[in-house]
């Protein structure tokens, strides 16, 4: 009896250091960005092809709109996005551990506050347009904080985000088509300098 | 000897004064509770009615800005962001935009919005500088060339932007109103329909006062309590009645229910168990932001607005505008606002068009919800994310809401009626808002002029 406690104690004992040392082992700041970008680019491609393209494209039900509460319609993908992107920086507010940013940013922008601002956001986006299949990695500096750059590129995974685009009356570009790298999704991580 | 005397008489006097000046100002900024005393400044029309409670704005700590900024959205926060919010927070705590918080820390509700500062305040309680667009927008000439020559203090012009809410000045929407008559021919206000959607509030008791009719031998009031039994037939023509809201509903705090304390003279506080958002926005709205901070009533003579003199020492409640056990809509939607407001708008009413309308309705020759009271564009109507989940029709009872900039007017008011180019005139024309919009708008503001540039250039474009 006597050692089947002590046994339990022990067991207990050592899953609970382990839970411990992998709670705190550390993984880098670009397998962080890597992993943080795949969940957030898979949700979206997700949201394109099996709620919007679905719905409006083969489905024909639903319109997908830029202002989609008056028009009683789908938000865009970029929108869904960009939402995300608002929400966790509310609820990171919560988390001391947990901090970083991102966003979606073209060289072609519909909205111009999305024109690359940044050094790296210059660099980053004309390098992932000139190389497709590479992501850009840089540090920077902003408002007196480092950070980790990373920028990945933001690809039409569907005809209908090419053929919006090429149609909006604010496109700069309007020649997309499926499969052109169309923008960045930019992540900062804050840094020790 | 005698000037020693008289100089130690002086230093005693001296000494006695400042113990007393000390103790008084000691006193009262400890536990004193009228602290106006300690203002560096008047505060402005949007505040002073909460003026003897520092720490409804400044916090606990007084000095902490952390505190003062959630103070300022614990009022403020849900009117920006509902329904649309053009800057929200996360447009400025991305690190791209670091470098523009060093021009306006946009994060921070006083960077642009000061109290205490009636020299540099202007409309809007704004206290950058008017042009402070420029820091973001500079460029604007490139992005929207029409905008070429404009000058930056004109962008927050009547018509023009809204910082906080562009929702009825974006230019798609523009451009969807662009050919609107000035009065559409079929035009209504929304229906009321809290009756229609209680099975979906889920807040709502609906256990223990089911939505169904109730009769006179059906009210729970206590067997002895002594009342005039006129109570009793008004209630009974009441909605309440209708939905079964028995008298306990009203006279026993939902909290209270289990001792069942009754109180002849229920506060807004009893009012919430059925009409949350009502009473949610009445208290952050000039009516009821001196019950929402603890203090006495509002009353119109502490008003800055002019007030009708017999009215001054009406105590703002719920009970004030909607008469206990009468309930009457239209009374509490011009009667009611009448017998205490008394500036040149307000009196213009009646000569007005709105009236006459609501004058027919009221009459039963038009149809409902097509006439216009105080209530239907100061308190209006609107479709109103209640939650997350929920959306309905609820009556916003925070008369601010709406009111500045008046373009906050134009979606949930005057869209039901009138089109985007009159409305956009009207709000920006001075003397017709002061003789209550009785003629025709004196002023042009272009802004639907640049939509139909737009227009055309998009239609050449092919887009």
């Amino acid at each position: 009896m006597k050692k089947s406690i002590l046994l339990s104690v022990a067991t207990t004992s050592l899953i609970a250091a382990s839970t411990t040392a992998i709670a705190e082992s550390t993984v880098s700041v670009k397998s962080m960005a890597d992993a943080l970008h795949l969940v957030m680019d898979s949700d979206r491609a997700i949201y394109t092809k099996k709620i919007v393209n679905r719905l409006v494209k083969k489905e024909k039900v639903i319109k997908a709109s830029e202002h989609f509460d008056d028009d009683k319609a789908l938000a865009l993908p970029a929108q869904m996005f960009r939402f995300g992107s608002e929400l966790v920086a509310e609820r990171a507010k919560a988390l001391p551990d947990v901090n970083f940013s991102y966003s979606l940013q073209s060289i072609w922008p519909i909205n111009k506050q999305n024109a690359p601002k940044t050094k790296a956001e210059k660099e980053g986006l004309k390098f992932i347009a000139d190389n497709p299949g590479k992501n850009y990695y840089t540090e920077e500096k902003l408002g007196g904080q480092n950070y980790f750059t990373a920028i990945y590129a933001d690809v039409a995974v569907a005809p209908v985000c090419a053929s919006c685009h090429n149609k909006h009356p604010d496109t700069p570009k309007d020649d997309f088509k499926i499969g052109d790298v169309m923008g960045g999704v930019i992540i900062r991580i804050p840094v020790d300098g | 000897m005698t000037v020693i005397t008289k100089n130690k008489n002086f230093w005693i006097l001296w000494l006695l004064l400042m113990i007393a000046v000390i103790t008084y100002f000691s006193g009262n900024l400890l536990d004193g509770k009228d602290k106006t005393i300690f203002m560096p400044g008047p505060l402005t029309s949007g505040h002073y009615q909460i003026d003897i409670k520092c720490k409804a704005c400044h916090g606990e700590s007084f000095s902490s800005r952390e505190d003062m900024q959630k103070k300022c959205i614990s009022c403020h926060g849900e009117q920006r962001k509902k329904p649309f919010d053009s800057h929200p927070e996360a447009k400025f705590t991305d690190p791209r935009n670091a470098d523009r918080l060093e021009n306006i820390n946009a994060l921070k509700c006083v960077s642009c919005h000061v109290e205490h500062q009636p020299g540099m305040t202007i409309n809007n309680g704004l206290t950058q500088a008017v042009d402070f667009c420029i820091h973001c927008h500079g460029d604007i000439e490139k992005e929207r060339p029409s905008h070429k020559g404009m000058e930056f203090d004109s962008c927050a012009s009547s018509g023009c932007h809204n910082y906080h809410n562009n929702r009825a000045l974006y230019t798609d929407f523009l451009i969807k109103h662009i050919d609107e008559v000035p009065t559409f021919e079929k035009r209504s206000l929304p229906e009321k329909e809290f009756a229609g959607v209680l099975d979906e509030v889920a807040t709502y008791p609906h256990r223990k006062y089911p939505v169904k009719s109730l009769q006179l031998v059906q009210k729970d009031a206590p067997a002895d309590l002594l009342y005039d039994t006129q109570i009793d037939n008004d209630w009974l023509t009441t909605a309440h009645a209708n939905a079964g809201v028995n008298c306990s509903a009203c006279h026993i705090k939902r909290s209270d229910s289990k001792q069942a304390i009754w109180n002849s003279k229920p506060d807004h506080t009893y009012c919430t168990s059925c009409h949350n958002q009502e009473v949610a926005h009445f208290l952050k709205g000039k009516h009821g932001m001196r019950l929402a901070q603890d203090l006495d009533p509002m009353t119109p003579g502490f008003a800055r607005l002019e007030m009708k003199s017999d009215s001054f020492e009406k105590e703002l409640n719920c009970n004030t505008c909607h008469q206990p056990h009468k309930y009457k809509l239209d009374t509490a939607a011009v009667d009611i606002c009448l017998q205490c407001h008394n500036d040149k708008h307000s009196l213009a009413y009646k000569k007005s068009a709105h009236y006459t309308l609501w004058l027919e309705e009221q009459s039963g020759k038009a149809k409902p919800d097509t006439g216009v009271s105080c209530a239907s564009c100061h308190m209006p109507r609107i479709n109103y994310d209640v939650s997350d989940w929920l959306r309905r029709v609820t009556v916003q009872h925070n008369q601010n809401a709406n009111l500045k900039p008046n373009e906050k007017m134009i979606r949930t008011v005057c869209a039901n009626c009138h089109g985007l180019e009159f409305t956009l005139d009207a709000l920006a024309d001075k003397n017709l808002i002061l003789n209550n919009f009785n003629g025709q708008p004196g002023i042009h503001v272009e802004t639907m002029d640049l939509a139909r540039k737009e227009l055309q250039r998009r239609k050449k474009s092919g887009n």
